[in-house]
Formats: structure tokens, C-alpha cells, sequence
């Protein structure tokens, strides 16, 4: 089964929600995690794993299916809840999130979960990553594309640019990478701890195809994945400007669940806020 | 006086005999003159990448080509390759246990006259210490060859060093080179002397010192140094009752900690330690350092007679 155009935006809208459900439940279980950022790319990943990329759930090792590399590992729930969701293991699993010998270790790790194409974790390294598997489709002749999520924090890391230099230098137009532009990191603005600006010169000076879009909205990400497709010879960023802890009110724009999990009581508003939306989708 | 052969020059023949293996893909950060992997680009540029200085990034991209099945060889200088990126070694090659050689040269205080910022004195402790990985420093120029091609069979992370200098032959050519063994290449009985890299020859030679003395020493050539063999150490050592290690590495983490780990829990025996003391280096030739930095054939030969000397 190719997972591929599956589902209206509409449609898409309900699974970002449904993610972000997931998102909530899995963290509080855990008692620990990181919902902010994973809900700030929820919409991202609903419409990659339910409509733009080629993959089978059913066969995570299918040669011609397109890459993701997570980056920003620590947002390593709305993987599991996206991979999940879309076949890869049951969804019930994932309420073993970060607990003793479950796959779903705090950070993604390659070969332990199916579907997860590499360990990440540690921040600023996914780029560089996914610069290899671009470079290996291009030796190989290889149609399929390699997808990276970045968050805009790690972006402070000079690794990304040594990558940045490099994917531009070796052509690598199957490579779309999105920055969840979120504007918080775990000790607050990113601007403050370390300014990134400017973000879209920065990648423009690098050599990069630069689209910035609404990183909630549902169709400026199916458009912009769409003009990533047209690149012949440079790399595509997308810069999402989203919300951290986008879907949830009292988590919306707020640092402190960077890295921290709901309480018992944060947890039933949260879950009734985005059941309310779910519906509201349909 | 054996011949004098540089290990680099035989890292770049062997890759060069590798180029025909299509799964092989090579990558330098601005060095590939120095480390030899030119000889690879020269015969097969379209599986040689240039990352320039960018040696972390060139750890990132061996992740993901190996991850898409490439048998990946990086390369540059051992102060780089393990310390600038140790912790993408860790994320991408050890913990995946991808399949990711990285091959540094230029390691040992033998890198001379450039000096200490040059001379990668951490390196197999830090590559030890990692889950997954192998570590090697093969003696000599034919070993190193042997020890490339047995790398580019095996499938996972390994990290081989080398020095920038010729050394003296010691192997023969076409030798058979397998990973996790150590070979006896002097049978001794009154004490071990563990060598590695081109420390090896210096302990053929104070055996040579010891035996006008009377004294009998074994040598050992460890090029693994893990999975360290065991066996053969613990074999020499409950004969000759001692031991000397030796290395162009720090006497922390090294051959040496190896060595003396695996005997205070299996075989409690006297053990000295040859290798830089906790220092940095300096610049100076590789002769006039051996000799300042106590690594010389007479250093080892009187560390044996120490340890013998220590035995009840």
C-alpha cells in the first residue's frame, strides 16, 4: 500500500489535530517529554506522512520511499505519533513513550522503531545527516526525496551550516528541509538567547531556494512541498512560522512546555481543546 | 636497518585497490593529500567527497550515505577525526553502529616539527570508550593495507590510526590481518611487551636490548586494540609473569589502560606503562621527541626491567 494524496485538507486537519491528541496523552503518561515543538509541527507531519511522501507502512524499508530525518529529535512524540497513526506500529504503543524497554526511547533511534531513519537527538546533526542520504540518492540514481525537520533553536548550531555549504555545493535538490519556526527555545526566545535572523537571507546567501510560509495552514504546506518538487539543481528550505504548543491555549506560545508534560489537570483541558477542534474539523 | 615505509601511503594504495567495490564511498576534510585518500580520488572521483574543513559535517553526511548501505571511509587527521567531531561519531556511527571507517593519520607525537595542536595523544581513548566501535593501529605499512581491506569487509564502525612518518617494516606483505587478534611475534618467557602501532618495532628492538642480558622478552603486536584479544594477553602474561605496554598515545585510555584493565581483573601482574605522561607534545623531529617523550626502545626495555624487577 503507497500511502500518497490520501487525504483532503480537511482531512488533514482532523489527523494534525488527532496527532497533537496523541502528543498530550503520550506525554502525560510518560510524565515527561516535549509537547511544545511537537505540537508546533504537528500540521507539518500530517501532511507528510498522510499526503506528500511515497512510503509503506507496511514495508519501512521499501527502497524507493522518501526520507524524513527529525532533527529536532526531542520532538521524537509526534514521529511516534505520526508513524503510528499511519500504520507503522499500533497506535496503542504509544503510551510506552520514554518508559523501561520500550523502542520509544525519549529520542529516536535508528533500528529500534520502524520507520525512524536515524538517531537524532542531539541537536544541530540531522542536517548534516540528511545530507547523506541526499547525496547517496543522487549516486544512485534514485528518484525519491529526502525531508528534514529542523527547529529553529538548533539553527544556532554552526554544524547546520557546514551542511547548508555543503548540500548547496553537491546540488542536492532532492533534499526539502522545514524549519518549525516556532521563536522559543527551553530557556525562551530564540531571538534572545541567540538571534537567527536574518533566517531567510542567511539560507538564500547559502545557495538554498527560500519559502516562508504558515506553518499551520494546511495548504500553504501542501503548496510549498509542491514547489519544492520544481527544484533542478539547489536544495528547498521551507521556513514555517508556527506556534509552539500551537492547538492547545495555555500552551500556545509558551516556553516553559518546552520540556515539560501537562499535569493531571492540564492534561483533560488540553485533551478537550483539541477533541473540540477534531470536531469542529469534521 | 628494516626497510622504512609510511602507513598512509598504503591506507591510499588499498583504497585504491577498493575502488572497484561500487559500495565504497570516501570522504576528506581539505587533507586528502596528507592522508593519501587522493589516490582513491584519482581513480574514482564520482565516489570521493570533498567536504572541506568541516569535519563534523563530514561525520553527518557519512550517517546518512551509510544509512543508504555505502561502506564509508573518513578521513583526516587524528586530533580532528576524533576530537573535533567525537560526539558525531557517537550520535551517527557508534550508536546506530553504522558502517563508517574513519581513518585518521597523522597521529602520535611522531607528527613532529607541527607540534602539539597536530599530534593526537586522546584519540584511542576516546574511540575506545564508545560503544560499538573497533579500534586498530596496525604496526606497519603492509599491516595497515591488510587491516584496510579487513575493514572495508567488516560491517560497522571502526576507527583506525596511523602516523604521518615511514616506519619500519616489520610485517610481511600479503599478510592475513584479522580484526580482534593479536599477534606473538617474539616468544619470550620472562616478560610481555605489548606494543602498538609503530611502538611495535621499538619492542622488537628492546627485546633485541634485553636478550644480550639475558633477559627473554615476548612481543606482542596488539593492532586491535578492541575488542582486545583476551586470550593471547592473558596467555603471554601467566607465562612471563609482567608486562610492558607501549603506544604513541597517552597512558590514559590507551593500549596501556586496555592491558592493565583486563589483567588487575583476570591475572593481578606487574605492568608498566610506555606512552606520554599526561602531556601535550611539542614540535620537534620525531627522533629527538621519541627520545624526550621517553618512548625509545630503551625506555621499554628498561620499563621490562622494572616490572621484572617487581615480580615476587
Amino acid at each position: 500500500m503507497v500511502i500518497r494524496l490520501a487525504k483532503s485538507e480537511k482531512e488533514l486537519r482532523e489527523i494534525a489535530n488527532k496527532l497533537r491528541l496523541d502528543v498530550i496523552e503520550m506525554t502525560s503518561e510518560a510524565g515527561s517529554g516535549h509537547p511544545g515543538g511537537s505540537l508546533s509541527s504537528a500540521d507539518l507531519m500530517a501532511v507528510l506522512y498522510f499526503r506528500v511522501m511515497n512510503h509503506r507502512p507496511s514495508d519501512p524499508s521499501w527502497d524507493g520511499r522518501d526520507r524524513f530525518i527529525l532533527s529536532k529529535g526531542h520532538v521524537a512524540p509526534i514521529l511516534y505519533a505520526s508513524l503510528a497513526e499511519s500504520g507503522y506500529f499500533p497506535v496503542d504503543e504509544l503510551k510506552t513513550l520514554r518508559k523501561i524497554n520500550s523502542r520509544l526511547q525519549g529520542h529516536p533511534v535508528r533500528g529500534k522503531v520502524p520507520g525512524v531513519e536515524m538517531s537524532t537527538g542531539s541537536l544541530g546533526q540531522g542536517l548534516s545527516m540528511a545530507c547523506g542520504f541526499a547525496l547517496a540518492a543522487k549516486m544512485d540514481s534514485k528518484k525519491h526525496r529526502v525531508y528534514c525537520l529542523v527547529g529553529d533553536g538548533e539553527l544556532q548550531s554552526g554544524m547546520n551550516w557546514e551542511a547548508a555549504m555543503f548540500a548547496s555545493q553537491y546540488k542536492l535538490s532532492n533534499l526539502v528541509v522545514f524549519v518549525d519556526r516556532n521563536r522559543l527555545q527551553i530557556s525562551g526566545c530564540t531571538d534572545d538567547v541567540m538571534s537567527i535572523e536574518p533566517l531567510e537571507r542567511k539560507w538564500e546567501s547559502f545557495g538554498w531556494r527560500v519559502i516562508t510560509i504558515d506553518g499551520h495552514n494546511i495548504g500553504q504546506i501542501i503548496n510549498a512541498c509542491k514547489w519544492a518538487k520544481r527544484a533542478r539543481t539547489r536544495p528547498t528550505v521551507v521556513i514555517m512560522n508556527t506556534i509552539k504548543g500551537k492547538g492547545v491555549s495555555f500552551m500556545e506560545n509558551n516556553a516553559v512546555f518546552h520540556g515539560k508534560s501537562c499535569n493531571e489537570e492540564e492534561t483533560v483541558c488540553a485533551e478537550n481543546e483539541l477533541e473540540e477542534a477534531m470536531r469542529f474539523c469534521r | 636497518m628494516s626497510q622504512m615505509l609510511a602507513q598512509r601511503d598504503y591506507y591510499g594504495k588499498a583504497l585504491r585497490a577498493l575502488a572497484s567495490r561500487e559500495d565504497i564511498v570516501v570522504l576528506d576534510a581539505d587533507l586528502a593529500g596528507s592522508t593519501k585518500t587522493s589516490e582513491f580520488q584519482k581513480v574514482c572521483p564520482e565516489r570521493f567527497v570533498e567536504v572541506g574543513i568541516a569535519e563534523q559535517n563530514m561525520i553527518g553526511v557519512s550517517s546518512g550515505l551509510a544509512a543508504e548501505g555505502k561502506t564509508v571511509f573518513a578521513s583526516t587527521f587524528g586530533v580532528f577525526a576524533t576530537g573535533r567531531c567525537w560526539e558525531q561519531i557517537r550520535l551517527g556511527a557508534a550508536y546506530p553502529k553504522l558502517n563508517i571507517k574513519i581513518v585518521a593519520t597523522h597521529c602520535g607525537i611522531s607528527v613532529g616539527e607541527d607540534g602539539a595542536t597536530h599530534q593526537a595523544l586522546e584519540d584511542i581513548s576516546l574511540m575506545r570508550s564508545l560503544p560499538n566501535m573497533t579500534v586498530l593501529s596496525p604496526a606497519d605499512a603492509y599491516e595497515t593495507y591488510a587491516a584496510t581491506m579487513a575493514i572495508a569487509e567488516y560491517d560497522g564502525p571502526v576507527y583506525m590510526r596511523m602516523g604521518r612518518s615511514p616506519v619500519p617494516v616489520i610485517s610481511k606483505e600479503g599478510e592475513k590481518f584479522t580484526i580482534g587478534e593479536a599477534k606473538v611475534l617474539l616468544e619470550g618467557k620472562d616478560v610481555s611487551l605489548f606494543g602498538t602501532g609503530q611502538m611495535v618495532s621499538n619492542c622488537i628492538e628492546a627485546a633485541e636490548e634485553l636478550r644480550k642480558e639475558g633477559v627473554s622478552a615476548e612481543v606482542i603486536n596488539v593492532s586491535t586494540i578492541k575488542p582486545l584479544d583476551r586470550e593471547t594477553v592473558l596467555a603471554s602474561v601467566s607465562r612471563t609473569g609482567c608486562a610492558v605496554t607501549a603506544e604513541e598515545h597517552s597512558i590514559i585510555g590507551g593500549l596501556g589502560s586496555a592491558v592493565s584493565e583486563l589483567i588487575s581483573e583476570e591475572l593481578p601482574s606487574p605492568v608498566q606503562r610506555i606512552g606520554t605522561m599526561d602531556m601535550f607534545g611539542e614540535s620537534g623531529s620525531p627522533a629527538e621527541l621519541f627520545v624526550k617523550y621517553g618512548l625509545t626502545s630503551g625506555d621499554i626495555a628498561e620499563a621490562a626491567r622494572r616490572a621484572i624487577k617487581r615480580k615476587r
